[in-house]
């Protein structure tokens, strides 16, 4: 128990040093707010038909000229709040950025589990195809997975877990090989435990650290591949527009100088990655023992 | 040596194949082309006949095998949309992908090796802070968003360079080229700088990463203490023991830059083969998909093979295996 919260108070200490953590971590927070409250922060339901009045559209923003300070980061072209709809397109990123990092963690750890404790067969066919997924890029894979099943949230969540998993595999299958190894593990195994109980109460508790980490990242790099997938449209379906999506909407009338729909998607989006891998950076140097 | 190569070869054989039995499994969930090639008032027996033209009506593994013997032989058979060779609709258009893969990577690396070194030489500066900061934003950036940004300055709001298009080229070995003219360059400059922002950051990460870990070596300290002058010890040792990281990251790059040129075609209206297959996904272009699909997978296989090798020359210490 002391030397948990000795490392509790030196990470809090290192924390509340680090300027980089601090902004990265107020990022999360702030959209992570967002995300809960949203709907109540803004007077319009951009999904509301009834809410929308096409006088309003394309307004631009208020400190420009003909801004209306109901929108104060303009409209679209049906007249739909852009601050709202950032509002409400952050929560369906934020999920799908969160929702599939989870399932990949299980899906991956569950991988990593087994084919670090049993060896043999089973490690070779897992790791395998570790090794060739990850010698094409994430993006290429969950757009032809996407080309092929079609758009949908609950599709892009299979893809980006069909290629999240691996990192947490290998990651969790390196950890495992040397923790079998320690005297633990094996005092275990003489002791008669049967080897799932050995993996859930033993190894699996020791491996999780590492995880953090690439955990915390993944949920920007997949809030960025969603937001491309959608951009492409191959993502989110129109009924429920995530960043991405409002982005490829506002890139249609781009050329027609009404740039505020697109820009300021892609700000938000801007700030939240860059929020997460900023406090995934500092996550880094404090849980990597070497760097100490 | 000569056994190594065989097994890499063997193992490239076997990556590819299976990558063959991949793509063509997920085409075959894929909606029906069928109706890709029948006008839309087609009589039941007209679109049977059709499917009899494709193979369809056959089972899947005869489907399959059928798949992979014309595949051997080089036949990726024909567009739907075009009616011409896959094979020949990619090849035409991998010359303007390739090039501005190329001119985004040069770029990455001439910007991104020497801010690496000197934010790994002065980790603590002001200006390795910056630097740094700037390379976390460059990896947080939407891609296709700071594609738009640009279109939006430089083409819609100032008007210096094109929106779109790959303007005029000239042709050497019988390949269209952008850089051989001006307006080629022109036209390149905008879509190379979106694409290479993401690689830039982290190549620029790996080489500050890899400096600062060899900064702690001592040969760079006697280096150092013997005269050397201290550019000449970071570029000449330094860099030459941090780059061993960085190739490595420099090869999975180049299939990144691959990749993500679909999304900059598509936003530049840039004529290459990513901007044919993000089409032919909107149009069920079943042949065409497959071609990219299949050439993508053998370039990435070489690339990791060439990695590996280049490993050897560059740290005489890994050998291999």
């Amino acid at each position: 128990m002391a030397v948990t919260s000795v490392l509790r108070s030196e990470f809090f200490h290192n924390y509340r040093h680090s300027a980089s953590a601090i902004i990265g971590s107020g990022l999360m927070a702030l959209f992570a707010f967002a995300v809960i409250a949203g709907p109540f922060l803004v007077a319009q339901n951009p999904y509301d038909i009834a809410a929308l009045d096409l006088m309003d559209s394309y307004k631009p923003p208020v400190w420009l000229e003909g801004g209306d300070p109901r929108y104060w980061l303009g409209t679209d072209g049906q007249g739909r709040d852009v601050w709202a709809s950032i509002l409400y397109g952050a929560r369906i990123s934020v999920f799908i950025g969160v929702v599939a990092m989870l399932a990949s963690c299980a899906l991956g750890t569950l991988l990593g589990l087994v084919a670090g404790f049993y060896g043999g067969i089973v490690d070779s066919v897992i790791m395998r195809i570790a090794d060739i997924q990850l010698s094409f890029p994430s993006i290429l894979i969950a757009l032809f997975l996407m080309s092929a099943v079609g758009t949908g949230v609950d599709k892009v969540l299979i893809a980006l877990t069909a290629v999240g998993w691996v990192v947490y595999a290998r990651t969790v299958r390196g950890s495992t090989l040397s923790e079998i190894e320690k005297e633990y593990v094996q005092a275990a195994r003489v002791a008669g435990l049967p080897n799932r109980k050995i993996i859930r109460k033993h190894v699996l508790p020791n491996v999780l650290t590492p995880l953090i980490v690439i955990a915390t990242i993944q949920v920007g790099t997949f809030v960025l591949i969603e937001a491309s997938l959608s951009f492409l449209g191959v993502g989110v379906p129109i009924t429920q527009p995530s960043l991405g999506l409002l982005i490829k909407n506002g890139f249609d009338v781009l050329f027609s100088g009404l740039w505020w729909t697109s820009v300021f998607p892609g700000v938000a989006i801007m700030m939240l990655v860059f929020g997460i891998n900023l406090f995934g950076d500092f996550l880094r140097d404090e849980l990597n023992p070497r760097l100490k | 040596m000569l056994g190594y190569l065989l097994k890499r070869l063997i193992q490239m054989i076997l990556v590819l194949w299976v990558v063959s039995v991949i793509v063509f499994l997920m085409m075959s969930f894929t909606g029906d082309p069928v109706f890709m090639v029948v006008p839309i008032d087609a009589t039941d027996s007209e679109i049977a006949q059709a499917r009899r033209l494709l193979g369809l009506d056959q089972s899947l593994p005869v489907q399959y095998w059928k798949f992979l013997s014309s595949i051997v032989q080089g036949d990726f058979g024909r567009s739907y949309v075009f009616r011409q060779p896959a094979m020949t609709l990619i090849l035409e258009r991998l010359p303007a992908t390739v090039e501005m893969v190329l001119v985004a990577m040069g770029l990455a690396v001439l910007v991104a090796i020497p801010l690496g070194v000197y934010a790994g030489a002065n980790p603590n500066g002001r200006l390795s802070r910056t630097i740094m900061a700037g390379s976390l934003l460059g990896i947080s950036l939407p891609g296709f968003w700071v594609g738009m940004v640009l279109i939006y300055l430089f083409a819609v709001h100032w008007g210096i360079f094109p929106s779109s298009g790959r303007g005029d080229t000239g042709e050497i070995f019988g390949l269209r080229i952008s850089l051989l003219t001006l307006d080629g360059w022109h036209h390149i400059a905008l879509p190379a700088i979106t694409l290479s922002l993401g690689t830039m950051a982290i190549l620029l990460r790996m080489t500050r990463a890899g400096m600062m870990e060899v900064s702690r070596q001592d040969f760079m300290k006697f280096a150092r203490a013997k005269g050397v002058p201290r550019k000449d010890v970071l570029y000449g040792h330094g860099l030459k023991n941090a780059l061993i990281p960085v190739v490595t990251i420099f090869g999975l790059q180049l299939g990144d830059l691959i990749a993500f040129a679909t999304i900059t075609e598509t936003i530049f209206s840039w004529p290459g083969m990513g901007k044919l297959l993000i089409d032919s996904i909107y149009r069920a272009d079943r042949p065409v998909i497959v071609v990219y699909l299949m050439l993508v997978a053998l370039i990435f296989v070489v690339i990791n093979f060439i990695v590996d090798l280049v490993y050897t020359l560059i740290d005489p210490r890994i050998s291999l295996k």
